[in-house]
């Protein structure tokens, strides 16, 4: 027997843990002077500290710990006076040192929290428990087998241009409370923590690119009981509608299980996008036993007060406290702005409105016409060949009467296309909208004179008649005239009143 | 201090990834007996209000600039692999997690 | 004509400079001194002839050139094998490495490189630095001059021999609870741990992160001087290294005297399981220091007693980990790959043919010793007792300039003797330990011959840490004071070999 959503949440209380793992935009490695610039030339950015031949040593990279402070800071954690790295202790192969670099009980923020809004404009608050530093691994490509998916591979190709790029593990305290609500507050949180990121310019955080990676721990439990239940941890989740999917499908798993009296086992497991639900990892045999230890070859990390109060004193504007104001200011409402922040179109709104366009063109241009073209060729909007000054000049020409929107909307497509500059594409195409009077003048007497019929409907007060002689005004001059002249022209000429 | 049975040391010998033979767990476990009771002195202090030290020298905030520094060829990298295909590290098949 | 393989790297040194020899001649000797003993003292694992006689000629043409020399160009020196060194082989004295060339030089390596120092080749040591005898290497055993029947102590004990057999005038090893003093106590020469960080570990294959330290193994006191500025100084490429210039050591050396220092005597340092001769050669040293103007008090370090049981919970544990990247998979021996095992199968395969008992005796202790429910009481005491050695120390060093004991409890003991008794074997190093975990100075050099074996005896001298010239100034002293009493060098008395 299926248990549906609703029946889940009539029973239980769903408890959230969200882990997001952020890969920094430093220019070099946490440990080690390795480029991240991933080019696709295999171990070309290695070296024996990446690589971890023997005797090579780690340094620590000063703006990962810089910008794992300013993490700290956004999410109101409080900034360790004193902390240290920890070896966590496990084998894999694209590992090369066999453990992990990481933080263990001395993280460098801890106690926080990120207020993100929901759809409807409510705050919730998800507690930080804790964001630490730690580098990636490699990558592994399994060859042999049929999906290039690890079973069935014969064997595995490893290349380490990934293995130690900084990390920050972001994670949340359990996330009660949120009810029905669960997957949309997870939605939510992942999308906030983003937008930070990004604001903080210390990630670009794609997700689609593993930039950002999110683990969703979910558990259910009866409301009033004392415990949480056992929980299952769901791993790479990575965007933000899997996130969402994915705490609503392990809420339904999870009920179906109790509800059949059976119990959750602490496992691991994975997210397929395709049909929205999870199955089970690896069991593992015996609990993992990491053997942390204070890292011996690193000295600990003790930021300065003057240093955190520093970095406090530089951060820019919370995305939602931004968001909040750009609203009133733009003057829209709660979901309009609700689906900029989903197509990603704040930035690029905001510097089209610096360069002069104003707020209502520049969010119908990016919502529009190029939020269309990035969906459809499936880039963020942010790495369109457009760049924000186009756009407003764009959205200027319209302004002056030089172009309507069926034109703007040429003009974007030939820039898209790398044709130009829109002034260059308005030139090529020839765009512009007539406004020579006497040209004008000429194709309005020529429709006049072409439709008799509608001339005299308009003459015997028909004015919406009019619109079929602006059409053909339009249509003879291949849409570059002034509609709004035409038609005035048009009623001049036939004496009638507009 | 407890002492150490074989099983114990067959799960030291999983997590430290050795596969030791049945006649070396045997030895090993007598020998570790012998050392983790030697070495159990220490725990006189573990109730001790003491620091521990990890570390010999007071140093903190050892951190380097953001710069790129030149990385080995891959062919330098991959020198010393035991097998190589396409410029990657070759290793047999992983079981572990996907 | 001079004996080239008996002199001293300060007087090669100094006759490579005005041309009495030239480094190609002094790199030719040694190298046929090799080729005449090493067989059998076995002290190296591999002889750099091509690349020793290519620098030799480098030093040779800097001369002719007019070029100025440093003050150990062309000197020979064996480098213990746990050093990387680009395109030369390193094998850390272990089967999982057979076969592997580094791709790149350790800061110790490029150190010497650069002043001009011949490298003869790499040298024999327990596998990974684990042991006290040099037994435990991969590739057999290394004979101590004195008596090949014997150990050459451990893990350095390639270098020890090759100082001892005149194979080298210089010779570098790493210590992480004795592996410079020890060896340099059981063959009659010089070696010196500098302060922890005072030397670069980048490229020194880890054992213990926290303890491992390089440093210079000569036959005099003024030789290690010289080496240890070459190779010491702060390094970039290590977190752990200390930011501040090299002590003065090679000025301390030239400046012996102990007259108006304090000396402090270890007080649990004798007693059971220390020979007599050793505690006789130790107690001469004691009035010898007295005559030459010291005075020596008697100081107390309660904690000591529980050095040794800390040092075999720290070492095994950060070892456990710095050799899981031991793996089979990106370098050095692979096992079982034979399409029937999977990569996790093939690590533990190979990591079980690759790794000596002694390794996964103590991989398997640090294992345990990090692992949950044992941390605390295990690692977390130990480093505790690490804390209390420390203060020991620095409640020492208020009342003392510096501390001295007995480097070993005795002298050479036989091959095989201690080989399968973990315990007995770890003693050796019951006096050099402390050091170790606390971090500071200490250097071994020769006080005599046990009168029961006609064996060398060393005297350790500890200082406080980044204090490594009161070493030398001591150490200086003492030797020019026995050498006056022994009219020639201690190692005039060893057997021909
Ligand atoms: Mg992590
Ligand atoms: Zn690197």
């Amino acid at each position: 027997m299926t248990v549906t959503y609703e029946d889940a949440l009539a029973s239980y209380e769903p408890v959230m843990g969200l882990e997001v793992h952020v890969e920094l935009g430093t220019k070099t490695k946490m440990f080690c002077g390795c480029s991240t610039e991933l080019k696709q030339d295999p171990n070309s950015q290695t070296c024996p500290t990446c690589l971890g031949l023997p005797g090579a040593l780690p340094v620590v990279n000063a703006i990962g710990v810089e910008s794992a402070i300013k993490i700290g800071l956004a999410l109101n954690c409080d900034i360790a006076e004193w902390c240290r790295f920890a070896r966590k202790n496990y084998f894999y192969p694209d590992m090369p040192k066999n453990f992990q670099t990481s933080q263990y009980d001395e993280p460098i923020a801890f106690n926080g929290y990120l207020d993100v809004q929901l759809e409807d404009g409510e705050v919730f608050r998800v507690e930080i428990e804790r964001a630490h530093m730690e580098e990636d691994t490699g990558k592994s490509l399994h060859v042999g087998g049929a999906t290039g998916r690890i079973h069935g591979a014969s064997h595995s190709l490893l290349d380490y241009n990934r293995a130690g790029i900084p990390l920050i593990e972001i994670v949340t305290k359990p996330i009660t409370g949120a009810g029905e609500r669960a997957p949309e507050v997870a939605k939510a949180y992942v999308a906030e923590l983003r937008e930070l990121i990004k604001a903080l310019d210390v990630s670009e955080a794609r997700m689609e690119q593993g930039q950002m990676r999110c683990d969703v721990n979910l558990s259910l439990m009866k409301p009033g009981a004392e415990k949480f239940g056992t929980r299952s941890e769901t791993k790479n989740v990575n965007s933000l509608r899997s996130v969402e999917r994915a705490v609503r499908s392990e809420i339904s798993r999870h009920a179906e299980v109790l509800n059949g009296g059976g119990t959750i086992i602490q496992e691991t497991r994975h997210f397929h996008e395709d049909t929205g639900s999870t199955t089970s990892g690896r069991v593992k045999e015996e609990a993992e036993d990491y053997r942390y230890f204070p890292e011996p070859d690193l000295v600990p990390v003790a930021p300065s007060r003057e240093w955190v109060e520093q970095l406090r004193a530089g951060l820019p504007e919370l995305p939602r406290l931004r968001r909040n104001r750009l609203r009133e200011e733009w003057g829209i409402t709660q979901h309009d702005m609700q689906s900029v922040l989903n197509a990603g179109a704040i930035g690029p709104i905001v510097a089209t409105i610096d360069a002069g366009a104003d707020a209502a063109a520049a969010r119908k241009w990016w919502m529009g016409e190029l939020a269309r073209h990035a969906n459809e060729t499936g880039v963020e909007l942010g790495e369109l060949p457009v760049t924000p000054e186009q756009v407003a000049r764009v959205a200027a020409l319209v302004q002056e009467g030089s172009l309507n929107d069926k034109l703007a909307r040429q003009v974007l497509e030939g820039v898209l296309k790398g044709e130009g500059t829109p002034d260059e594409v308005v030139e090529a195409r020839g765009l512009k909208i007539v406004k020579d009077e006497g040209a004008l003048g000429a194709a309005v007497e020529e429709a006049i004179a072409g439709n008799p019929d509608i001339a005299k409907k308009v003459r015997d007060g028909k004015i919406q008649a009019a619109g079929a002689l602006v059409g053909a005004v339009m249509k003879a001059t291949r849409g570059q005239a002034d509609a709004g002249r035409a038609r005035e022209m048009i009623l001049e000429k036939l004496g009638v009143e507009g | 201090m407890p002492g150490i049975t074989r099983e114990e040391v067959a799960h030291l010998a999983k997590l430290a990834r050795l596969e030791l033979s049945d006649g070396e767990l045997d030895h090993f476990a007598g020998q570790l007996d012998a050392i983790i009771g030697a070495v159990a002195a220490v725990s006189d202090v573990s109730d001790a209000d003491v620091p521990p030290t990890s570390h010999p020298l007071p140093l903190t905030n050892v951190m380097r600039p953001d710069e790129v520094r030149p990385s080995l060829t891959p062919e330098q990298a991959l020198s010393g692999a035991p097998a190589q295909e396409q410029q990657r590290f070759k290793v047999p098949q992983i079981l572990g997690e996907e | 004509m001079t004996d080239i393989i008996k002199l001293t790297a300060a007087e090669t040194a100094a006759k490579i400079a005005n041309g009495e020899l030239t480094a190609v001649e002094v790199t030719e000797a040694h190298l046929a001194r090799i080729e005449a003993v090493d067989e059998k003292v076995h002290a190296f694992l591999h002889v750099d002839r091509e690349g020793a006689l290519a620098q030799a000629r480098k030093v040779d043409e800097k001369r002719a050139a007019g070029e100025k020399l440093g003050p150990l160009a062309g000197v020979p020196l064996a480098l213990k094998d746990i050093f990387t060194t680009e395109g030369v082989p390193t094998t850390v004295g272990s089967k999982i490495l057979e076969g592997w060339i580094p791709p790149y030089d350790a800061t110790v390596t490029k150190r010497l490189k650069a002043a001009d120092v011949v490298i003869l080749g790499k040298t024999n040591m327990d596998e990974f630095a684990m042991g006290s005898s040099t037994e435990n290497s991969a590739y057999g055993p290394t004979g101590n001059p004195w008596d090949l029947t014997r150990i050459p102590g451990g893990s350095g004990g390639g270098s020890s021999a090759a100082l001892a057999s005149h194979m080298a005038p210089l010779a570098i090893g790493t210590d992480t609870g004795g592996s410079i003093r020890q060896p340099a106590a059981v063959t009659g020469t010089v070696g010196v741990k500098p302060t922890y960080g005072g030397v670069s570990r980048y490229g020194m294959v880890a054992f213990s992160s926290s303890l491992d330290q390089g440093g210079p193994c000569a036959r005099t006191v003024l030789d290690a001087a010289l080496l240890h500025e070459v190779m010491a100084g702060h390094d970039e490429l290590d977190s752990t290294s200390i930011d501040a210039p090299v002590p003065p050591v090679v000025e301390a050396a030239r400046n012996g005297s102990v007259a108006g220092l304090r000396i402090g005597v270890v007080k649990e340092f004798r007693g059971e399981g220390y020979q007599a001769g050793v505690m006789q050669r130790f107690d001469e040293s004691v009035e010898l220091l007295k005559e030459l103007g010291a005075e020596v008090v008697e100081v107390s370090c309660p904690s000591f007693t529980k050095a040794l049981a800390a040092y075999y919970l720290i070492a095994p544990s950060e070892c456990s980990s710095n050799l899981a990247r031991f793996d089979g998979l990106r370098y050095g021996l692979r096992t079982g790959d034979d399409g029937s095992h999977s990569a996790e199968e093939v690590t533990s395969l190979t990591r079980e043919a690759g790794f000596g008992p002694e390794v996964k005796r103590r991989i398997m202790l640090g294992t345990y010793a990090l692992s949950s429910g044992y941390y605390d009481a295990y690692y977390g005491s130990a480093q505790k007792v690490r804390t209390l050695i420390t203060k020991d120390f620095e409640k020492a060093f208020e009342d003392v300039d510096v501390l001295i004991s007995p480097t070993t409890p005795t002298t050479a003991f036989p091959i095989g003797e201690r080989a399968d008794d973990p315990m007995a074997m770890y003693l050796a190093d019951l006096c050099t330990i402390p050091s170790n975990l606390a971090g500071n100075a200490a250097m071994s050099l020769p006080c005599g011959l046990a009168p029961e074996d006609g064996l060398p005896v060393g005297l350790q001298i500890i200082a406080p840490a980044m204090k490594d010239e009161r070493l030398y100034t001591v150490g200086a002293a003492v030797e020019a004071a026995f050498a006056a009493r022994w009219g020639h060098p201690l190692l005039e008395e060893a057997p021909a070999l």
